[in-house]
């Protein structure tokens, strides 16, 4: 039986000495070398995660764990500083950059016992929506290897590789989301810009949460859009990512954008009765190519509100369109901005080019910076000319208020959360993936997940269902202002509802030794 | 030749006086180690963000009051970007769309005609103040073909004090930015020490005949003292006059004060047009100060920058100071200039004047002619003075005693410069030098004379 309140099944096993932090974080270490194939790390921190997992087992000795998180392998994303480990972003640019001081969410986890495994991969800089255009290569999904997917896919003829179909994990926090749902740790962070958590969440089959801007810290978070960025949580259950959202949320005097009002960590109620529930349904969000499945999933989920006895009303998000192109003004405008301190003089590559200090700049960022970024930063100067800065960047932030208020007034009209899918559809094989370019890509894929950047909202991916190729499809809802209690709450009650298959992955059978093997032990809670 | 209007504005950057810098904790001091004063957000480690620090705030804050200026209660940050080895994050964090201060004015006073006796109040427009961070220093190893980047500065709280172009030469935008310094001294906002780099003058300067429009303007950049701002500004007047009589052009370019040469030359790196793509601090949210009416019940001052609060507590200007020296001592106007224009004078001025039955309205002629022309002429400073205020009341006292004449004092002053330790009565009594109090001696001595000068006193009485 599920203990009630919010302690972590592990979290229990650990109190109870079921299993120890160091058997636990060895079987981590363990199953991440099998699933090496999986490229959802680049850089393991195998000795001091097994240093603090013997801290944690001494503590548990004590009967002194420091929290629910004492002694929980997790992983983060490599656009976090971790001191004393590499933090690379997944560019040439930073290769070998040991930062000296650790991100405030990094520190905080590690205050509360947690065992850090090791920082996972991403699209260069957290940008793009595959993970695939980073320094190390790209991430593959767990799912292309699941029997769930295996048993749905056309058998291949011999001559072709079998290891060629496999699907993308969707981006840019593709490392932190396979990493979780492959059962390697038991949440990660990940970074949430324009959909970078819950967008892979939702491919990977397992818990996205997008916080309120201003409620968890970015110090130490290397910045994409600084007006935009969130640290997201990645976990296979709700209940955990509530538990990690407390131990995060709360104003930090070194990031001046998070609001000052005390944050109370708070356990998520089990709920039973949705009737005073009010679910808003966007209209704009029947997106131009939203696969029919994720329609008709979609629909489902209303009906599951409205038979349970919830409102479910459809509403109008007008300015929806326009989010696309607005936020490709303001992201790379502050991309060229964010990237100029890239110049290989204070830290990260230089290059060997000494001829004059701006051939030294200008050969260091080409030689450091991929395709796509150098292309932000190009198209982000642009529009930050004079000439162009009131047509592009100041327009953008009025079409930006525009879209804010559009949620501002619906969420006024009564309405508490909305319910909108993920993704346009299940992920795609890597080979279809990369016919198209990034921008084209980031272009269609943020369509549904872009606009709550935009306004600063809490939003979090819910695994829904398999598709017809035995692939994860989510579905996302978005809350108001600061409000995660109330979202999470009803993303709780969605999930129990839904119940989402467990991955079948030969690999994690493998390893398992009667922690992973049974649902409830795939959670910490 | 149609007469010239000289045109000059100045931008001055002041650093704040402060323990830490504008956005971060790292320490602000002058000189010390290479890179030994460097936080991980001055080195713009990625994933680090600004704090503003609010004693640099407050610095801009009475800075602004000081000058007469509107305090903008919101006011905002932004980046204004370039590549340079000096400035890590490839932007500075500054106040371009709103500073913090606008509207004010700064009154200063000129002697005509080098005439000391003749002043005159100009004022110049205080257009804006605004906070922003100061770069590195880069130094330019040409032997070794490199260069060395020292980030110590990198972040430093600078004020830009923008003057108006309201000044018409070199003297006046030296009596400006000493008037400027002055203030910022007495708030203490800043030391303003320009040897220090604690206070940087770029002058923009143009010319055109009265009835046209402003001519192009140029601006002149690395200028270290008032003197050579002086110098560079009226070389520059003259230089762009030289050229447009001479059929030439002026280039809205960028020039550098030579001190060896004495004149503007081009400056290398600042070719065309720089487009610095200004772009909002997206991790600054806007700077809200308060006064006594728009502050919240449930907030005290300590959580808050209360503009009331601190117009309340702002010490004497140099120009109110100025005002109660001449008021209380019955010394002149342009007495009180010299004294407050000297570190340490108008303080030794008041404890001599309280330690002597001198009236003041003397005491400051011996401050002024003998003590400030002796200590210039030995390049010292009023605290290096080998004479005491002590000693000077002391002598001042036997003159007004009448002890000893005018002349004689001046002859025991010489020796007191020695520094020999001797008081000025052992001194009279060593020189001989006291005044015969005697009424007979006196006549005898005048007799004297005249018997000695027949020839004369016959030419008296005869008319």
């Amino acid at each position: 039986p599920r203990h009630r309140g919010s302690r972590f099944q592990v979290s229990a096993a650990l109190q109870e000495g079921r299993v120890s932090p160091t058997e636990l974080c060895q079987r981590c270490l363990s199953l991440i070398r099998s699933t090496r194939f999986l490229n959802a790390y680049i850089t393991v921190a195998e000795e001091t995660a097994l240093k603090q997992a013997e801290e944690s087992e001494k503590r548990y000795g004590r009967g002194q764990p420091l929290g629910v998180l004492d002694g929980i392998p997790i992983a983060v994303k490599d656009n976090f500083n971790t001191a004393g480990i590499e933090t690379t972003c997944a560019s040439n640019m930073l290769k070998g950059y040991i930062s000296p001081y650790n991100a405030t969410v990094v520190q905080k986890l590690l205050d509360q016992g947690a065992v850090l495994l090791g920082k996972t991969n991403l699209d260069e800089f957290a940008m793009g929506s595959g993970s695939t255009d980073g320094a190390f290569g790209p991430v593959r999904n767990p799912w292309s290897y699941s029997r769930q997917y295996k048993e749905k896919s056309v058998p291949k003829s011999h001559s072709e590789d079998k290891e060629s179909d496999w699907v993308i994990t969707g981006g840019s926090s593709g490392g932190s989301a396979a990493a979780v749902s492959s059962f390697t740790c038991f949440a990660a962070l990940g970074s949430d810009t324009g959909g970078s958590t819950r967008n892979p969440a939702a491919h990977c089959g397992v818990v996205g949460l997008k916080p309120t801007y201003g409620l968890i810290s970015r110090h130490g978070l290397v910045p994409l859009v600084n007006s935009m960025d969130v640290p997201g949580i990645l976990t296979r259950c709700v209940d955990d990512a509530a538990i990690v959202l407390g131990s995060l949320a709360g104003h930090d005097p070194k990031d001046s954008t998070t609001i000052q009002d005390d944050f109370k960590p708070f356990e998520l109620p089990s709920l039973t009765d949705v009737s005073k529930l009010s679910i808003g349904i966007p209209k704009e969000y029947h997106a131009p190519g939203l696969s029919s499945e994720i329609l008709s999933l979609w629909s489902k989920a209303a009906d599951l509100f409205k038979n349970a006895g919830a409102k479910v009303i459809e509403v109008s998000l007008p300015h929806t369109r326009y989010s696309i192109v607005c936020y490709h003004v303001l992201c790379t405008a502050e991309v060229a901005s964010n990237m100029a301190r890239f110049d290989g003089l204070e830290y990260g590559h230089r290059s060997d080019m000494n001829q004059s200090t701006e051939s030294m700049y200008a050969a260091t960022r080409r030689e450091g910076f991929n395709d796509v970024v150098r292309g932000r930063i190009l198209s982000g100067n642009y529009f930050l000319l004079k000439q162009n800065y009131e047509d592009y960047f100041i327009k953008a932030q009025k079409v930006r208020r525009l879209i804010a208020d559009d949620f501002v007034k619906v969420f006024g009209s009564g309405v508490h959360v909305l319910l909108t899918p993920t993704t346009l559809s299940d992920a795609v094989p890597y080979k279809e993936f990369i016919k198209e370019d990034n921008r084209t890509r980031s272009t269609q894929d943020d369509i549904l997940t872009q606009a709550a950047n935009m306004a600063g909202l809490p939003a979090i991916n819910v695994p829904t269902a398999l598709s017809e190729r035995g692939l994860p499809v989510g579905l996302q809802f978005i809350g108001r202002s600061f409000q995660e209690k109330q979202l999470l709450t009803v993303a709780k009650w969605f999930e129990k509802q839904v119940k989402f298959p467990m991955i079948q992955l030969e690999e994690v059978k493998r390893h398992d030794h009667g922690i992973f093997q049974h649902q409830k032990s795939a959670s910490f809670s | 030749l149609a007469p010239w209007v000289p045109v000059v504005g100045l931008e001055i950057h002041a650093q704040i006086s402060s323990n830490s810098k504008l956005f971060s904790g790292s320490q602000v001091q002058f000189a010390a180690p290479p890179n030994s004063l460097v936080s991980f957000f001055d080195a713009s480690l990625p994933g680090t963000l600004p704090v503003l620090n609010r004693r640099c705030v407050e610095a801009a804050v009475m800075t602004g009051l000081a000058l007469n200026c509107s305090i903008n209660k919101k006011s905002l940050f932004d980046r204004k970007h370039y590549f340079y080895a000096d400035l890590p994050a490839g932007y500075q964090i500054t106040q371009q769309r709103v500073p913090i201060a606008v509207n004010g004015s700064l009154s200063y006073s000129l002697c005509i005609d080098n005439k000391m006796s003749q002043m005159v109040t100009k004022t110049v427009r205080i257009k804006q103040i605004q906070l922003e961070q100061d770069s590195g220093k880069s130094l330019h190893d040409d032997t070794r073909n490199q260069t060395l980047v020292d980030l110590n500065r990198a972040g430093v709280g600078l004020m830009e004090v923008v003057m108006e172009p309201d000044m018409c030469c070199g003297e006046e935008a030296a009596a400006a930015v000493r008037e400027l310094q002055l203030i910022l001294q007495t708030l203490g906002s800043s030391q303003a020490v320009m040897a220090e780099g604690q206070l940087r003058v770029d002058a923009n300067v143009s010319v055109h005949h009265p009835g046209e429009p402003y001519g192009v303007r140029t601006e002149v950049k690395n200028i270290n003292s008032l003197r050579f701002l002086a110098k560079a500004v009226d070389y520059e007047i003259q230089r762009q006059i030289e050229e447009l009589e001479n059929g030439g052009t002026i280039l809205n370019e960028t020039r550098a004060f030579d001190s060896r040469l004495g004149c503007t030359m081009p400056m290398r790196d600042k070719e065309g047009k720089q487009d610095y793509r200004f772009m909002p601090e997206p991790n600054l949210p806007p700077l809200i100060l308060y006064d006594a009416k728009s502050l919240p019940a449930n907030m005290n001052h300590q959580q808050v920058v209360n503009i009331d609060w601190i117009q309340d507590r702002l010490p004497d200007l140099p120009s109110v100071k100025r005002a109660k020296l001449v008021e209380q001592y019955g010394i002149l106007p342009e007495h009180s200039f010299t004294l407050l224009n000297e570190d340490g004078l108008t303080e030794f001025f008041e404890n001599v004047v309280k330690q002597t039955h001198m009236k003041p309205k003397k005491v400051i002629g011996w401050i002024i002619k003998d003590l400030l022309s002796y200590l210039k002429q030995h390049s010292l400073t009023v605290k290096e003075s080998p004479v005491s205020p002590f000693l000077l009341a002391d002598l001042l006292n036997l003159l007004e005693k009448k002890v000893i004449s005018s002349t004689a004092a001046k002859q025991v002053l010489a020796e007191l410069w020695k520094g020999e330790g001797k008081t000025p009565l052992e001194i009279v009594k060593e020189k001989n030098l006291e005044l015969l109090q005697d009424q007979k001696e006196l006549e005898q001595i005048c007799q004297a004379v005249i018997d000695g000068q027949e020839n004369e006193v016959i030419m008296v009485l005869l008319g």
